[in-house]
């Protein structure tokens, strides 16, 4: 896999540390265990394109925002997950 | 001697001397160990893997099955290498395999006999019973007798690389379509890859006799080349197999720097290198499939191209009388090409009926070979002609051929199906299996000359369109454009004896006869059953040829039968090239504090911790057992002070004016509240709720804070803090740095610390430098840091100093120390002198731990929101059973407690099922003259005074222990803020 970072430009995929889904950016507000439950552990399991958070840990530690097709492993877009968190408040 | 008197790509000037199986022959340059002894007249070049069947060469590439040799002596001893690939150089050593005692007298030949038995599946049918004697008697002589060549058993001397390409256009195979694609892809200005696994480019251009613009192929392929090479923006890369296809445009490639040299002269053996590529153009050719007919392994039975190879690039007769055997016009081509030769050719036999030769030998039409007799080597052969009838011909030689299959095997790396071409009885690229990759040439069904020239221009227009690059119209050179007619036909049928598809793993058309009978019909069962296609050559020559005949008896076509799957490599890879870098220490990273040196010097006994390497404890004069070391270290802070280079534990600059609210929400406690000038410990949680890390913070200023993690999740802890600040919470300002190699520091602990740091700072009292204060100092003329943080619980600080004053720092501590009766402390030491504390480490902070399981259920802030603050209050995180950290001693008559043994109840049986928990750590603690350990015991806060059991079932060791606080020494804490 080729990732193409928005700070440092392609790289192979080995200069990247991968989390999980970006469903991570969407941290509760306030204290409902119900919420959190389904933060912390639920996750879809989707064939084709999936939204993931991968650091680009040998190289400027910025958090990505990967949209990936996990089948594929076809890297569709990515953006700063700084970025993309602003974007939806 | 076969060698044709005029020809061929080398260089008969010269001759090579080399040994096979310890007999002397000469080579010329240019030639493959397998033409060398053709031309030596050697046919018989190995055994077969189960039957031991004598085998010759069958083919001039690398889809070899026969002809694997061990290469090399001693060390640099290489098995199964390929002769047909292998160039050879002055003195080479090669060796058959897989043979007792010799090639020609090979007492393991007995399997053949006992072939009948030794069918498909005969591993799960014949030795089943008794079981026992599977691993005592039946596998070892299995084992013994089925293989290829012996590895050498001493470490691999040679040196192997890891390296890196990009280009815009990566072309596979240097023949006609790969060059004319390189061609035009330079011409337009890409950056162009041409990789090709011979030693020489051209492909097929070197093996036939036929012009391209008025020249002999061979030529015009030099001259193409030489102009490549010329080009700035193309690198031409020989010896190099791309043997993968991965997402991203990336291939996988081995470049045999120096298997051809007799002596590398410290260039590297191999490089395995990684390709990225915008485009890819696969010009990989196509490789010839065999008839199944009986006895068709016999040496001297090969490949109809494979002839032309050796006769037109090696000037090699591969016999004196040589048949064809053919379904195709391209067979023809080889009887035609070796009578112009002057060799003779004793038949062609085509299978088909509506076509007539017009070759000057003797023909035979709808007719087919139905066996061979010689011994060791092929002498005549058994034709049944249209009629029926059945006659002899002499032969010393007999070319197969029936029909060429692409060579897409890069194309199934990704998963992609190959479509079935009925024109050409072949299977054919699916287009669009590996993104931007497009098939050229033969590789792609297109077998004329003409045809791959135009298709590989193509291709590389398209690639420059797409890569906007300059438009070019180079010439069409001037070739033949004959596809050649074929017909099907895959064994031949109603005949007795076994016919070989697979030779290298010994499979035959009754093999799978067998599987199909025993109802292992799917491809990939059949495969499994019979071990078809799995062996080093992947099926190439086999797999056409099986999948046909399990077509005929399942009654489905062959689309519907489907193939298998190729993986990667497409040639097998050596392992050192795979682990370039990775011998012994490799690139493994290592980390050294800045008294590393210094340490050493003492003569320290050094330990690994993570990457880093510390001072594990310093032997004094007479000391022989770390203990010693250990107990008087851990003494010597106690009662006088001690120093120990604590850089390792991870520091992470945090500034900004959020950054003190950043901190509450990633600790369980405040800090936005801690005053300048002051340390706080802290504890850190996963969002799961469990205990992440812990480790003291310093508020330098106002928005300036200086973080410390453990050694072991510094990293981690760093990745976090990144995750949180960028993903969470974009909107605080704050930003923060790891300086953990920027800083060394040092513990100074012990009673008389402050007096040390007196002499050498000055007032360090509790009036200007109370418990965990921090500071800017000045320590000669050099600026400072000062903790006053102990993680022995004695009266401690710690100095921090920009790296490169750590070492100095560490001399005048040490010097100050031990004037004060005081001295230097490894980590064995600091182990004693934490546990007596009950300070954590990764042993009790395992990722299962809460902060109420390790009794600090009051470092839980309420006032605000914390990671992992929701997750913590579980229900079944609150329960009160939950295992919970304690404190155990030894009340018993046994003294000691093992690390990892599990806590029982008194009077239960240690068994699983009544486990109560497990030691995390343990130690002789000679401030309590005896042992000492830390456990999660069920309960356990509720449990303190009962007595328990610390049972270690694999060292043997029942030891009855008291349930005590976690705090031994000092469990008020005094002399710390003394």
């Amino acid at each position: 896999m080729r990732i193409h970072c928005p700070h440092c430009g392609e790289r192979d995929h080995r200069e990247f540390e991968y989390l999980g889904s970006a469903k991570l950016l969407e941290r509760p507000e306030g204290g409902d265990a119900a919420a959190f439950h389904d933060y912390v552990f639920q996750r879809k399991n989707p064939t084709g394109e999936n939204a993931e958070l991968w650091q680009h840990v040998m190289g400027c530690s910025a958090w990505l925002h990967v949209v990936r097709n996990v089948t594929t492993h076809e890297i569709i877009a990515v953006k700063l997950a700084r970025d993309v968190k602003e974007a939806a408040r | 001697m076969n060698r044709i008197p005029t020809g061929g790509l080398i260089d008969r000037d010269i001759s090579i001397p080399f040994t096979f199986d310890g007999q002397k022959y000469t080579a010329h340059p240019g030639d493959t160990l397998a033409s060398a002894l053709l031309a030596n007249g050697v046919r018989l070049m190995g055994r077969s893997f189960k039957y031991h069947r004598p085998r010759g060469v069958l083919t001039a590439g690398s889809e070899e099955p026969n002809a694997l040799m061990e290469i090399g002596e001693g060390a640099d001893r290489t098995p199964n290498t390929r002769a047909t690939t292998c160039e050879v150089y002055h003195g080479m050593v090669a060796q058959s395999q897989n043979r007792f005692p010799s090639l020609k007298v090979d007492m393991l030949a007995v399997n053949d006999l006992l072939s009948p038995f030794l069918g498909a599946g005969f591993y799960y049918k014949t030795f089943m019973w008794p079981k026992k004697f599977w691993e005592a008697v039946y596998e070892p002589i299995i084992r013994r007798a089925a293989g290829l060549g012996r590895l050498s058993g001493q470490a691999d001397k040679a040196v192997y690389e890891k390296a890196w390409a990009y280009c815009d256009v990566l072309v596979i195979g240097g023949g006609p379509a790969g060059l004319m694609a390189a061609f035009t892809a330079g011409k337009g200005g890409a950056k162009v890859i041409l990789a090709d696994e011979d030693f020489i480019i051209g492909g097929r251009l070197n093996s036939e006799k036929t012009e391209v613009d008025g020249k002999p192929s061979h030529r015009w392929a030099a001259e193409m080349a030489a102009k490549l090479r010329e080009m700035p923006n193309v690198r031409v890369m020989i010896r190099t197999t791309v043997t993968g296809a991965y997402d991203g445009g990336t291939y996988g490639a081995v470049e045999r720097v120096a298997d051809h040299l007799a002596d590398a002269k410290g260039a590297p053996r191999q490089i395995f290198w990684r390709i990225v590529a915008k485009h890819t153009i696969l010009a990989a050719g196509a490789t010839e499939r065999p008839i199944a007919f009986p006895d068709n392994d016999r040496p001297g039975i090969m490949l109809a191209g494979a002839v032309r190879t050796y006769a037109h690039r090696y000037g090699v007769a591969a016999g004196q009388r040589v048949a064809v055997f053919t379904n195709n016009d391209d067979g023809w081509r080889t009887a035609q090409d070796l009578l112009a030769l002057g060799v003779t050719v004793t038949a062609l036999i085509d299978t088909r009926t509506d076509v007539s030769p017009d070759i000057d030998c003797p023909v035979f039409t709808g007719a087919a070979v139905v066996g061979t007799s010689g011994r060791l080597g092929i002498e005549r052969l058994s034709v049944r002609t249209s009629d029926g009838a059945v006659q002899q011909i002499n032969a010393d030689c007999l070319a197969v051929s029936g029909g060429w299959n692409p060579a897409l095997h890069l194309t199934g790396h990704m998963g992609g199906k190959p479509t079935w071409r009925e024109d050409i009885a072949a299977f054919v690229p699916t287009p669009n299996s590996i993104p931007n990759l497009i098939a050229v040439g033969a590789a792609n069904g297109n077998f004329s000359t003409l045809g791959a020239l135009k298709e590989g221009m193509a291709a590389a227009k398209a690639a420059l369109k797409d890569l906007r690059l300059k438009q070019v119209r180079p010439h069409v050179p001037v070739a033949d454009d004959a596809q050649g007619a074929v017909a099907a036909y895959w064994h031949v049928p109603d005949v007795k004896g076994r016919s070989w598809l697979d030779f290298q793993n010994d499979v035959t058309v009754k093999d799978i006869e067998l599987a199909h009978r025993e109802n292992f019909r799917s491809v990939e069962h059949m495969k499994r059953y019979t071990t078809l296609g799995m062996a080093t050559d992947q099926g190439k020559m086999s797999n056409m040829g099986a999948l046909a005949v399990m077509a005929e008896l399942t009654g489905q076509s062959i689309p519907e039968t489907g193939t298998t799957i190729f993986r990667p490599p497409y040639t097998p890879v050596q392992m050192g090239a795979l682990g370039a870098g990775g011998a012994g220490k490799g690139f493994a990273p290592e980390r050294f504090t800045t008294t590393h040196d210094w340490a050493v010097a003492r003569g320290a006994v050094m330990i690994e911790v993570g990457l880093w390497h510390r001072a594990s404890w310093f032997p004094a004069a007479g000391e022989t057992h770390w203990r010693q070391s250990c107990d008087r270290e851990v003494k010597m802070v106690r009662e006088a002070v001690g120093i120990c280079d604590v850089s390792t534990l991870g520091k992470i600059d945090i500034q900004g004016p959020d950054a003190g609210v950043f901190l509450d929400r990633v600790y369980t406690n405040m800090f936005s509240t801690l005053k300048v000038g002051k340390v706080r410990y802290g504890l850190m949680l996963r969002e799961d709720g469990m205990v992440l890390d812990d480790g003291t913070t310093a508020r330098l200023g106002e928005n300036h804070f200086v973080m410390t993690t453990t050694t072991g999740a510094a990293g981690p802890v760093m990745s976090h803090l990144e995750f949180c600040a960028q993903c969470l919470w974009p909107e605080l300002d704050v930003k923060m740095i790891s300086v953990t190699e920027q800083w060394a520091q040092i513990a100074v602990a012990g009673p008389k610390s402050r007096d040390l740091l007196a002499g050498l700072i000055g007032d360090v009292s509790n009036a200007s430098f109370p418990f965990m204060g921090c500071g800017n100092v000045s320590i000669g003329g050099v600026n400072a840091r000062l903790f006053r943080i102990s993680f022995s619980g004695e009266l401690a600080y710690e100095i921090a100093v920009p790296a490169g004053y750590g070492a100095a720092l560490m001399v005048e501590l040490v010097k100050r120390a031990e004037a004060l009766g005081g001295g230097a402390y490894g980590m064995e030491a600091l182990n004693v002198l934490r546990i007596e504390k009950g300070f954590l480490t990764h042993a009790e902070m395992d990722g299962r731990a809460t902060v109420a399981d390790l009794g600090m259920s009051g470092m839980m802030s309420t006032k605000k929101d914390f990671i992992g603050k929701v997750s913590s209050q579980r229900e079944g995180l609150l329960d009160p059973m939950r295992e919970q950290l304690v404190g155990i001693r030894p009340v018993g008559p046994v003294r000691q407690i093992l690390g990892g043994s599990i806590m029982v109840d008194v009077d239960a049986e240690p068994i699983r099922e009544n486990m109560q928990g497990h030691v995390t750590s343990v130690c002789y603690s000679p401030t309590l003259d005896g042992m000492i350990g830390l456990a999660f015991v069920k309960g356990g806060h509720g449990r303190i005074g009962q007595t328990i059991r610390a049972v270690d079932l694999l060292r043997n060791l029942d030891t009855l222990c008291e349930i005590v606080s976690p705090q031994f020494h000092d469990p008020e804490g005094e002399k710390a803020r003394g």
